[in-house]
Parts: structure tokens; sequence; C-alpha cells
């Protein structure tokens, strides 16, 4: 029963979603409605465990004082705040939470993103190699876009930026759209094999 | 004597201290930040097909703008968001927006309390912020079908009978259109094919460029009426309506930064390629 009760449930819903896509009869799109509310629900719950298992975790590690246990404590307190002044106070424009957010999580994940620019230029330097007629391909091909992306492309040559399209819309497109056809090919068959039951990982226990 | 000089030099350029890299990149930056240097720049087809579409909407009609993005994106994406809200009140036209990202919600807010003012538009009449929904694909179709059900109440907790310009809207197929600025998944493919296919929404997109190779397939098919890829994206629109802004702001340091990113793959692959001549 504790695998064929789930494998059921996963059948049962899985159809009604596959048939409410051809079939646009009420008798199907009312409950599979229902379904996706159900889903959004489910999902949702997924944020109260996620801060559960967090608050679990980092607090084990703060009362062991385990490693890191101070950025445990920043964690643990940043949530806590974060929490009361955004059910006690309100997330309105120019409440305490629209403050903490717009003048500490923006500038704080903002600087991370950044770094990127730094690192990004250190990789160019050091691993970006032409050690074989791909990487070369690759190499042109890159340095061509990262250029063509830019204003300064047009200053340099006329006709740059649409070149870059091209690039863009040929050979590009025709990679990406052989990989998105392999890959929903893929999805459809591992769909499937769950809606069947033939693919059961997701009960766990592997 | 000469030549090991030479090789010597060769080998502690192609190990220079990464934080000479790091200065130079700084400086590539803020030079053209700090002295507001500005470039002109021709309009792309993906740009100007999203330009057009939202140019040829009816003033009053609805488009929801989805702002699938977090801080982590805003350099590229907020500018964007900015640009669009500006072309879309100019129009006259009705906004909803919604995130499907948790920390999306205050990023649409921050966009309408900088750009709404300009334009005399108020809250709940002519814009609204329906806040952030868990449930990804789900929330599309849900919100496809009775939007209401699927936000009952906008981003600051008031009730959807309270917001009048909802009271004409029964699902998000009311809209007119679908703009998605959106920093990965779920976001515009997300759009294309849970909504914009099953229910023949015309959608258009805005995304990092490092994202921007995976929508060509879907501009091309006609999927995706027109796309702003980065901050060049932006800069491109900003120059379409001729309002200068974020976009146009960054293009010369973005300019520089590229070019010297290139220098620096050209640089350290001619001393790779000397190196290995000699060995």
């Amino acid at each position: 029963m504790r695998t064929e009760v789930p494998v059921a449930i996963a059948f049962i819903a899985g159809m009604l979603m596959i048939v409410s896509l051809f079939v646009p009869h009420p008798v199907i799109s009312e409950p599979a409605s229902v379904v996706r509310g159900w889903a959004i629900i489910i999902t949702g719950f997924a944020y109260v465990l996620g801060v559960a298992n967090i608050a679990r975790i980092s607090l084990g590690v703060l009362r062991k004082r385990g490693k890191d246990w101070e950025y445990k404590f920043v964690l643990l307190a940043a949530l806590a705040v974060m929490i009361v002044l955004g059910i006690g106070l309100g997330i309105r424009s120019g409440s305490a939470f629209d403050w903490a957010y717009q003048n500490l999580y923006v500038p704080m994940q903002s600087t991370m993103f950044s770094l990127l620019a730094f690192f990004i230029a250190s990789a160019a330097y050091r691993a970006f190699r032409a050690r074989s007629v791909e990487a070369t391909l690759l190499l042109v091909t890159a340095a061509i876009v990262m250029l063509g992306r830019v204003p300064i492309s047009e200053h340099i040559w006329g006709r740059f930026p649409d070149f870059t399209e091209w690039i863009m819309e040929v050979p590009n497109m025709a990679a990406k759209r052989g990989i998105m056809i392999g890959a929903a090919l893929g999805g459809i068959s591992t769909g499937l094999k769950m809606v069947l039951g033939l693919e059961r990982s997701y009960l766990g226990g592997g | 004597m000469a030549e090991k000089a030479k090789g010597d030099l060769l080998v502690r350029l192609s190990r220079i201290d990464r934080r000479i890299l790091f200065l130079i990149i700084f400086v590539c930056v803020a030079v053209p930040l700090l002295t507001g240097a500005k470039m002109k720049m021709s309009i792309t087809q993906p740009v100007k097909g999203l330009y057009d579409a939202i140019d040829g909407l009816q003033p009053g009609s609805y488009v929801w703008l989805a702002a699938d993005y977090d801080p982590g994106s805003m350099p590229e994406l907020y500018p964007m968001n900015i640009v669009l809200l500006d072309h879309l009140f100019a129009r006259n036209i009705k906004i909803i927006s919604a995130s499907l990202w948790a920390p999306g919600p205050p990023m649409a807010q921050r966009a309408f309390d900088a750009v709404a003012p300009k334009y005399g538009k108020q809250y709940g009449i002519d814009y609204v912020n329906l806040g952030f929904k868990e449930g990804r694909e789900a929330v599309m179709l849900s919100a496809a079908e009775d939007l209401r059900r699927t936000f009952p109440r906008d981003f600051f907790n008031t009730p959807w009978e309270s917001v009048p310009m909802l009271q004409d809207i029964r699902s998000l197929r009311d809209a007119k259109m679908i703009v998605s600025v959106s920093a990965g998944y779920p976001g515009v493919k997300e759009w294309i094919q849970q909504v914009g296919t099953r229910y023949g929404m015309r959608i258009g997109g805005g995304v990092t460029a490092v994202t921007a190779p995976e929508m060509y397939p879907y501009i091309q098919s006609g999927q995706l009426t027109g796309l702003l890829s980065g901050m060049k994206g932006a800069a491109e629109y900003e120059q379409l309506i001729a309002r200068p802004g974020l976009g146009i702001a960054g293009m010369v340091a973005q300019s520089c930064v590229h070019i010297m990113v290139v220098v620096f793959i050209i640089f350290a692959n001619v001393v790779y390629l000397i190196e290995k001549t000699r060995k």
C-alpha cells in the first residue's frame, strides 16, 4: 500500500493533466483546475518545510557551537527579523520590511552577482585557451558575440551586430533547437514513466 | 640571454596577479559610469518586435507584466522593467504585475514607484501588483483560468474586490499580452509553453543576456513576439522610446568590459601559443 497509493495518485493526477490539455470540456477541466489548486498549496508548504529545516539545522550548529556558528546566528536572526517585520508591520513601500529588502537584501545580492564580472575576466585570461579545434571555434565565436552584443561593435565594423545576430539565429538556434527537442522527448518519456508507475525513484528509497 | 628574458616575461604575464585584472575591470566599469558617457546603437529585430507589439495595443487594454527576477539580475532586468513601464504608461495601458519569484514583487513595486508618478498613474486604477504566488507552471495555468481564485489579494494584502481595475478581469486571458521579465525558471519559456501556446496569447520577454540564446527558437517560430536581451536590450528600447535611462547609461561601461575581456582572451592565447611553440 505504501507504494501503490502514491503511484495511483500520480497516475490519476498525471492523466488528468494530460487529458485536460486536449479535452477542454468542464468534466475534465474543472477537476484538473482543482488539482492545480492543490499543487499550488503543496508547493507553498515546501516553504514552511524549508524554513523549518533550515531552522532545525542552524539551531543544532548553534547549540554545539559548531563550524561557522556565527553565520548561522546571523541567518536565524535575519530570518526572524524579516518575518516579524513583514507579518507584524506590513510590506508596503516605505515600511520597515521594504526598507530592509531594498537596502540590505538588494545590495547584498547585487554584489554577489556583480562579482561575476571580475571572475569571468580572470577566468577568460587564465583558462580560455585554444587547445583544440573545438575550443578554438568556441573561443572565436564567444569573442565575436561578446563584442557584437555591445554598441561599440558598430563603431568597429558596421555589420558587426548583423553578423552577431546571424550567429544567434542560425548556428546557435540550430544547436539550441536540437537540445530542446532532445530534452523535451526525454521529459515526455520520464513523465510517462512516472505517470504509469514505471519510474518510482520520486517515492524515495531508490 | 634576450630570448630567456623574453620567455620569463611571457611566463610572468601568463601568471599575472588576478588583482591587476580585477583593477582593470573596475576601472572599465567605474570610469564610464562616473563620467556619464553615452553611446548610440542600432535596434535589433527582437527588440523592435516587442516595441511594435506594445505600441500596437489599444489604450485602456490590459497587459500582464511578470516580474520573474530577483536583485541578483537587477542590473540587466530592472532597466527593462522601468523602460517597459515607461512605454506602457505612455500608451495608457493598464498593467497587472505578478511574480513567480519570491523576491520579484518588491522589485516590480520599486519600478512602479519610480515610473507611475511621472505619468500621474494611480495604484489600483492604472496598475496593480498582485505579488508572489508559489506553484510555477500551476500558477500560470490557474491564473489563465481564474485570476481571482489564484490571486485573491494583491501584494499589499488588499482584497480583490477593493481594487477597482480588477473588477473587469476574470482571468489572465483578459490581458492582451504577457510580458515576462525573467532571470530563469520559471520565466519566458514557461509562459510560452503553458499559456502562450495553449491559449494563443501573445508573449513578449526580457531576459538576461546569458539566457537569451535559448529564446531564439521561440522568436523564429513566432511564439515570442519580441525579446529584450540583457542590458543592451533595455538600452535599445530606451532609444526607441527616446527615454534614456539605466540601460543607455550602462552601455559604455559594458562595451569597455567586453572589449577588455576579449583583449584578455586574445593576449592570453598569444602567450599560450608562443609558449607552446617554444616547448
